[in-house]
């Protein structure tokens, strides 16, 4: 056998099996989806979405649960987002490259690999035992927030890395501070990337349930929450208490909090999405 | 420190320059007249960009970067501690090899020089970018599409641009690091002709690694050998009698 043959044939083998793994996992995807769509569709309406918890799964919403996620997404936001990018800002834009930076670097990089309940005890000593936060809203955003900062600090960095010096150069010729630089030209150029990797961090974090178990955040909360202080629950969690419960129907509530999760995360990729493909398209060099 | 005041726009007294332990440029002292384009050649590698953005203070970002004597421009040592580096900048414009239109539109462009110094009024700006467009002989090619992205024009257009860029703050010297070498013929000639328009108002100083280009844009021309500046004269003068032996090797291709 020649050898141009050969390499045919491996690329062939290679192919196939690229492909062949590719439909596994979208298949698998696939069946997943069909089953919950299936057994939750159904229960979606208008009253599953503005009513309290309650005993009986055909009374049972999900008002708290969600509008927990909500505040927990806005609240998390809010901290995680100026951090984050000031950090990441500081760590590419100022900070001057010693042997601390470079293991700090590593770390920060490392520390988006860490198990997340590991975070949650970290939140449950520092903000709800130390800050006396109790498990409340803010104890829940600034443990999460911890959780995806380092992904939006990582995030921050490689966007402002990607943005060529060519353009910085630029502006410091013609008499433009640093803070300028950053603040017209590195920033804008950057800013679909660094929004794209908050998105994903922050999808990350509303999807959270084991840190928010560990600070002690509530399966049941019988009212909606209306202020930062106060108890709560989020739908990630509400689908493992509903998970757990032996009642049918609460096997399908879950189902269907399960769909309005994903259309949450599905929406939020979504703009992460756009905001990827509209640098792309405005930002050719 | 004594500064000395004569009629020089530009002078460098013995100055060396390092990146970290490695010498690049060994005690160049230079003097420019204003008003006049001055060409650097010389193999590459030899410190000619090192050496033109000692002007404009860029190598301050390298690091392991020091130097060793004195540059001055307008009589004043801008390597001293009260220099505000910002305004030397803005006395010192610079183009580079590839053009480097920042990505947004060609009125953005520039009009940037001026929003980072608080400039915001609209007429001003309007008349700042159709002047400075208008000397780098961009403003016909452009004039309807202001608002059109600086990065859809041709790479000629584009450092047309970035000239027309550095214009607009007003400079009174201008470095241009091999400004055509990513060009075509056309747009050469175009930026060639550019330069002798400019050089009435503005002290020029160019690399160029094309010796024909050397001999038609400047007066004066300095050839860079490893750090050295080997020879530096009238431009006539060094392209047909050379005196040095390198800078004859160097001219007739022998190497570089
Ligand atoms: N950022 C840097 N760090 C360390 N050394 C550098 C740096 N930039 C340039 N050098 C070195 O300094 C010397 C002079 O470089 P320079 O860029 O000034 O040469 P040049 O004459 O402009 O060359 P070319 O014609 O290729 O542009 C070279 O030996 C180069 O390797
Ligand atoms: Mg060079």
């Amino acid at each position: 056998m020649n050898n141009s043959l050969k390499n045919k044939i491996t690329d062939q083998v290679f192919k196939y099996f690229a492909i062949l793994s590719t439909m596994f996992g979208l298949v698998v995807l696939a069946i997943f989806l069909a089953d919950i769509l299936n057994q939750g569709l159904s229960r979606i309406d208008w009253s599953f979405i503005t009513s309290l918890p309650s005993r009986f799964p055909e009374k049972s919403g999900i008002l708290t649960a969600l509008t927990g996620t909500v505040w927990i997404f806005v609240l998390t936001a809010l901290i995680s987002i100026p951090i984050g990018v000031a950090a990441g800002i500081y760590l590419e834009e100022y900070g001057k490259k010693t042997r601390l930076a470079n293991i700090l670097e590593i770390n920060i990089a490392n520390l988006a690999g860490v198990p997340s309940i590991i975070y949650g005890i970290l939140g449950l000593e520092i903000f709800v035992r130390t800050m006396g936060l109790g498990g409340s809203l803010l104890a829940g955003s600034f443990t999460l927030s911890l959780l995806i900062l380092p992904i939006i600090i990582v995030a921050t960095r490689e966007s402002i890395r990607a943005v060529p010096k060519t353009i910085k150069e630029a502006s410091f010729a013609l008499g433009a501070t640093k803070w300028q630089t950053i603040w017209s030209q590195i920033l804008p150029a950057s800013a679909g990337n660094i929004i794209t990797g908050i998105i994903l961090a922050l999808s990350r974090a509303i999807g959270e349930t084991a840190p928010l178990i560990v600070i002690g955040a509530l399966a049941y909360v019988p009212f909606v929450a209306t202020s930062p202080m106060d108890e709560f629950s989020v739908l990630p969690m509400q689908i493992f208490n509903w998970i757990s419960r032996p009642q049918k129907g609460f096997i399908i509530n879950a189902a269907s909090a399960i769909i309005v999760l994903l259309v949450f995360v599905f929406i939020m990729n979504g703009i992460a999405v756009y905001f990827r493909y509209r640098t792309q398209k405005k930002m050719k060099w | 420190m004594e500064e000395k005041k004569n009629k020089y726009k530009i002078e460098t007294r013995n100055i060396s320059v390092y990146y970290d332990h490695k010498k690049v440029l060994t005690n160049v002292s230079i003097q420019i007249e204003p008003n006049s384009v001055t060409a650097f050649i010389g193999p590459s590698g030899c410190g000619k960009s090192t050496f033109l953005r000692l002007f404009n203070r860029m190598n301050d970002y390298i690091e392991g970067f020091r130097k060793e004597g004195d540059v001055f421009i307008d009589n004043k040592n801008i390597y001293n501690k009260r220099t505000n580096v910002e305004e030397l900048r803005k006395a010192v414009g610079m183009v580079f090899q590839k053009p480097n239109p920042f990505p947004k539109s060609i009125y953005e462009n520039v009009a940037y020089g001026l929003r980072i110094q608080g400039i915001n009024k609209k007429n001003t700006l309007d008349e700042v970018v159709e002047k400075s467009l208008k000397k780098a002989v961009l403003w016909d090619e452009v004039k309807d599409d202001l608002k059109n992205p600086a990065l859809a024009l041709s790479g000629g257009q584009q450092q047309r641009l970035c000239i027309a860029r550095a214009l607009a703050v007003e400079p009174s010297v201008i470095l241009m690091d091999e400004p055509a070498s990513a060009l075509d013929p056309i747009s050469t000639s175009k930026i060639e002709d550019l330069i002798h328009e400019l050089k009435k108002k503005y002290t020029i100083l160019i690399v160029t690694h094309n010796m024909h280009q050397a001999g038609r844009v400047s007066e004066n021309t300095g050839f860079f050998y490893l750090g050295e500046l080997v020879e530096f004269g009238n431009t006539k003068q060094i392209f047909t009698n050379p005196a040095n032996e390198k800078t004859e090797n160097y001219i007739t291709g022998r190497f570089g």
